[in-house]
């Protein structure tokens, strides 16, 4: 019997009786991060980063919640968990499970680079590592966050130059926040969208300080958001909700936008490469620094990276998840995810 | 080289025309003239030609960026485009890049043409060092060829236009026809002293709008002339300073294309321009659209090919005569003088495209349903008092095209897609009926919207049976109605038959894969309009 299983309702320590993000209601789910395809709703108790539990109140309603801090280890049923910064979105983590001296990191999503929000990103080491694969082929390699932000900002005073507003897509959930330094810093003319405002709420009551924003309403007119910045999540860029603002310009924020046609499918004005998953060369590097004898590849371009890992010496296998990517274009109409 | 890469960055995404116009002006106001040339061309479809082709782009990337090649490939799928598959893969160094101009690299590229291929590749991996990712990805596209810009040459002439001071359709002539950017300045092609000292060159070809409406919205049909719609290439046949010039709409010269227009030369009045179609054709009867692809693009031409397949010129329209531009005058005018050439000429390659003559709407749709029986696709309508216009206008020209022939059929291929339908299964294959066997007979790559094509690829992702490179068998499931414009025999193809411009006219989610039509009722289909 493995340390984790790969069930039907997800990740399971059968030793541990827990699992992780399962798909599928549980007794005891432990949850890696807030995005809703990690994070499910009908389970009976959740355990999660301290972080995160706001997130989940937001996402899930009131649950039987219990939280933890990074690093501080517990025993469930005898085995050795731990919760370890994934540098993902806020409260973000990997789960390292330990039992009789074998040791699994499950990883979640991650990011390697730091985006001075999410915290910074651990390597673990480990003996299996079950890793996301997301962005899992040498086309996506990111650019430094300074300079993609110097990008977005570049744009923004362009508009702004030209008396449009800057419509910025961004998931509402850590994308959006993460932006905000960015943003902040060229303008103190920020408005966001509703389900961003939640988030962002959920956020300050954390005690995770951001910039002022205002909520997207009727009480604005056309020359109110002149100039200024509007935060949507995706989907918003197709909706007639953006009929208020008049002149606008519209900038997706993800990792897909790496790839033009994506850009052009979406009829943005601008794509920017921003992602909170790991890059090509960011996953490499986080399996090398883990050491692990095995490796797990999940959710993404999971064949082609484990076949690549493989080709190096390091022994991997793909896995079948349900976990998505809140990332993809297809997240935005619920359809379902590809299976590479 | 950066200039260029933002113009084609900006041109390649912005979604309002009047911003592609504006960037575009900004570059014929700010870049250098040399550049300004070569974007012309690029623009109006001259590329250089290709001193290395895509394979070796794809080997000399493997090398250096040391992926294994299935790696390469399978990021390619995902990218769809080789250009910028390479630029993206390419590794980035943090080296102070300083890139060299548009016309540099071009010119350069021209004159390595014949070199050894280490010395073409020696360039090729110099030159991306010397340039970030956006500049590789233009400069691969330059060499891959098949660049959408996302602006028509309609567009560019207008922003033309509008940095110097000359008509856009004076504008659209000059830089027409058979110029060299390697040895053209900007001053020769656009300056307003420059005389047009090409000889050779077209006129900006008159393009007519699909009718739409009913055809008595036209008002009174004696104002009207009705020819037919041929199936061919488009093309102007150009006699001056007594040189011979066959061009194609696309503006490429076929003139060493066709043997039999080289006895015109000798027999055709000097100072003519002709509007009509390339096509081939027996005793005036045109020949299906397949046939002249047996022709295009081969260099050697059999006896056989030339009484079998022989190419003919269908005159419908006269832009130049005795050196003068004509296309000021009317319609019912020009076809006077155009009637009176051919018969002069009296050669069997040039034909003169016959009028239909009606005097009802009621009696020209009749005589349209004709169309196919004939070898043509409908009807133009052209106004008899009009002038020869320059590109696509409404109002004086229509094409009023039959209706397609229309099949049922089970997709059982997909493909990823390429530009913006990269990484969406868009690309299908489809198969009729034959007993219990599905047999593959086309594929269509258009007619469905982009919600449809999001639904059809989240079909194939969860319905796919095999893996093939990039092809996906898909579970047969899937009707679609196919519309044709032509259907011929064809030994390349297993059903046996092959068809004209093939698109998926509906999806047919009221049909069962059962009830798709048969190889026998295509058979049939050949059998009445294949032959």
């Amino acid at each position: 019997m493995a340390l984790i299983e790969f069930s039907n309702k997800g990740l399971c320590c059968l030793q541990g009786k827990f699992y992780i993000d399962p798909w599928k209601p549980v007794d005891h789910a432990l949850i890696t991060h807030a995005h809703s395809d990690h994070a499910r709703w009908g389970s009976d108790s959740y355990l999660c980063h301290t972080l995160t539990l706001p997130l989940l109140q937001l996402r899930l309603g009131n649950n039987n919640y219990q939280k933890i801090e990074w690093e501080e280890p517990i025993f469930i049923n005898g085995v050795r968990v731990s919760f370890h910064p994934a540098g993902h979105m806020i409260g973000s983590s990997q789960i390292r499970v330990e039992y009789k001296g074998e040791v699994w990191v499950i990883s979640g999503d991650y990011k390697t680079e730091d985006d001075g929000i999410s915290g910074k990103f651990e390597p673990i080491k480990c003996n299996v590592f079950i890793t996301e694969s997301t962005f899992g082929l040498p086309i996506y390699n990111w650019k430094p966050q300074p300079l993609i932000f110097q990008d977005i900002q570049d744009w923004i005073c362009k508009n702004k130059e030209d008396g449009k507003t800057s419509v910025l897509i961004a998931y509402s959930l850590g994308k959006a926040q993460r932006l905000m330094p960015c943003v902040s810093a060229v303008t103190d003319n920020i408005f966001v969208h509703g389900a961003v405002w939640n988030a962002h709420q959920a956020i300050l009551k954390a005690g995770v300080p951001l910039p002022d924003v205002k909520l997207v309403s009727n009480e604005f007119s056309k020359e109110d958001y002149r100039g200024a910045v509007v935060i949507a999540p995706s989907g918003a860029e197709s909706s007639p909700w953006l009929k208020r603002f008049g002149d606008y310009s519209i900038g997706i924020c993800s990792g897909w936008m790496q790839v033009r046609g994506n850009v052009r499918r979406q009829n943005a004005d601008a794509g920017f490469a921003l992602s909170d998953h790991a890059d090509w060369k960011g996953l490499l590097e986080a399996v090398k620094e883990t050491g692990a004898e095995k490796v797990y590849t999940t959710h993404g371009f999971q064949a082609a990276f484990s076949r690549y890992l493989n080709e190096n010496g390091i022994q991997a296998a793909e896995v079948k998840t349900e976990y998505g990517d809140e990332e993809s274009p297809e997240a935005l109409t619920e359809e379902p995810k590809p299976e590479l | 080289m950066n200039q260029f890469a933002e113009l084609v960055r900006v041109l390649g995404t912005s979604t309002k025309t009047n911003d592609k116009l504006d960037a575009l002006a900004n570059y014929f106001e700010t870049a250098n003239d040399k550049d300004k040339v070569w974007v012309i061309a690029i623009f109006s479809g001259r590329r250089p030609k290709r001193a290395v082709n895509s394979t070796q782009l794809a080997t000399w990337c493997i090398e250096l960026t040391g992926l294994p090649p299935w790696l390469f490939e399978e990021s390619y799928h995902v990218v769809g485009d080789l250009a910028e598959t390479i630029a993206l893969l390419l590794p980035e160094d943090d080296l102070a890049r300083a890139s060299h101009s548009l016309h540099h690299y071009l010119e350069t590229l021209l004159s390595i043409e014949k070199e050894h291929e280490s010395i073409r590749k020696q360039f090729i991996v110099s030159a991306w060092k010397s340039m970030n990712r956006s500049e590789r990805f233009v400069f691969n596209k330059l060499i891959t060829g098949g660049f959408r810009i996302g602006i028509s040459q309609k567009s560019m002439v207008n922003a033309l236009a509008k940095s110097i001071k000359l008509d856009p359709s004076v504008i659209a002539h000059r830089i027409s026809g058979n110029w060299d950017p390697v040895t053209t300045s900007y001053d020769e092609l656009l300056s307003e002293q420059a005389s047009a000292a090409d000889h050779s060159k077209p006129y900006p070809f008159y393009l007519a709008y699909a009718l739409e409406d009913e055809v008595s919205s036209l008002g009174d049909p004696v104002e009207w002339q009705a020819e037919w719609k041929w199936d061919g290439i488009r093309g102007q046949l150009i006699k001056r300073n007594n040189e011979l010039f066959v061009w194609s709409r696309g503006e490429e010269l076929m003139t060493e294309k066709f043997p039999e227009y080289a006895t015109l030369r000798d027999i055709l009045p000097n100072g003519i321009a002709l509007d009509g179609e390339i096509i081939p054709s027996q005793n005036g009867r045109p020949l299906p659209f397949a046939l002249l692809q047996t022709r295009i693009g081969r260099k050697n031409i059999t006896k056989k090919q030339l009484i079998e397949t022989p190419i003919t010129f269908f005159a419908y329209d006269l832009l130049e005569k005795d050196g003068i531009d004509i296309r000021g005058s009317l319609l019912a005018e020009r076809r006077v003088l155009l009637e009176n050439i051919v018969k002069q000429v009296n050669h069997p390659a040039l034909i003169l495209s016959s009028l239909i003559s009606y005097s009802t709407w009621d009696e020209l749709s009749n005589l349209r349903k004709q169309s196919r029986n004939i070898g043509s696709e409908g009807i133009m309508l052209k106004r008899r008092n009009s002038s020869y216009q320059v590109g696509r206008k409404r109002g004086d020209w229509w094409k009023w095209k039959i209706d397609p022939l229309v099949i049922d059929a089970v997709m059982i291929y997909a493909q990823k897609g390429h530009g913006r339908r990269s990484n969406l299964y868009t690309d299908y294959t489809f198969a009729v009926r034959d007993g219990d066997k599905l047999i593959s007979f086309t594929k269509a790559y258009s007619g469905l919207t982009d919600k449809e094509f999001a639904e059809v690829d989240s079909f194939v992702k969860r319905n796919s049976l095999e893996k093939f490179g990039p092809v996906r068998t898909v579970k047969p499931q899937l009707v679609f109605e196919i519309a044709f414009e032509g259907i011929a025999a064809s030994n390349r193809h297993k059903s046996g038959v092959a068809l004209r411009f093939p698109r998926i006219n509906r999806w047919r989610k009221d049909k069962r894969p059962e009830e798709i039509n048969t190889l026998e009722d295509l058979k049939k289909m050949l059998e009445i309009y294949g032959k």
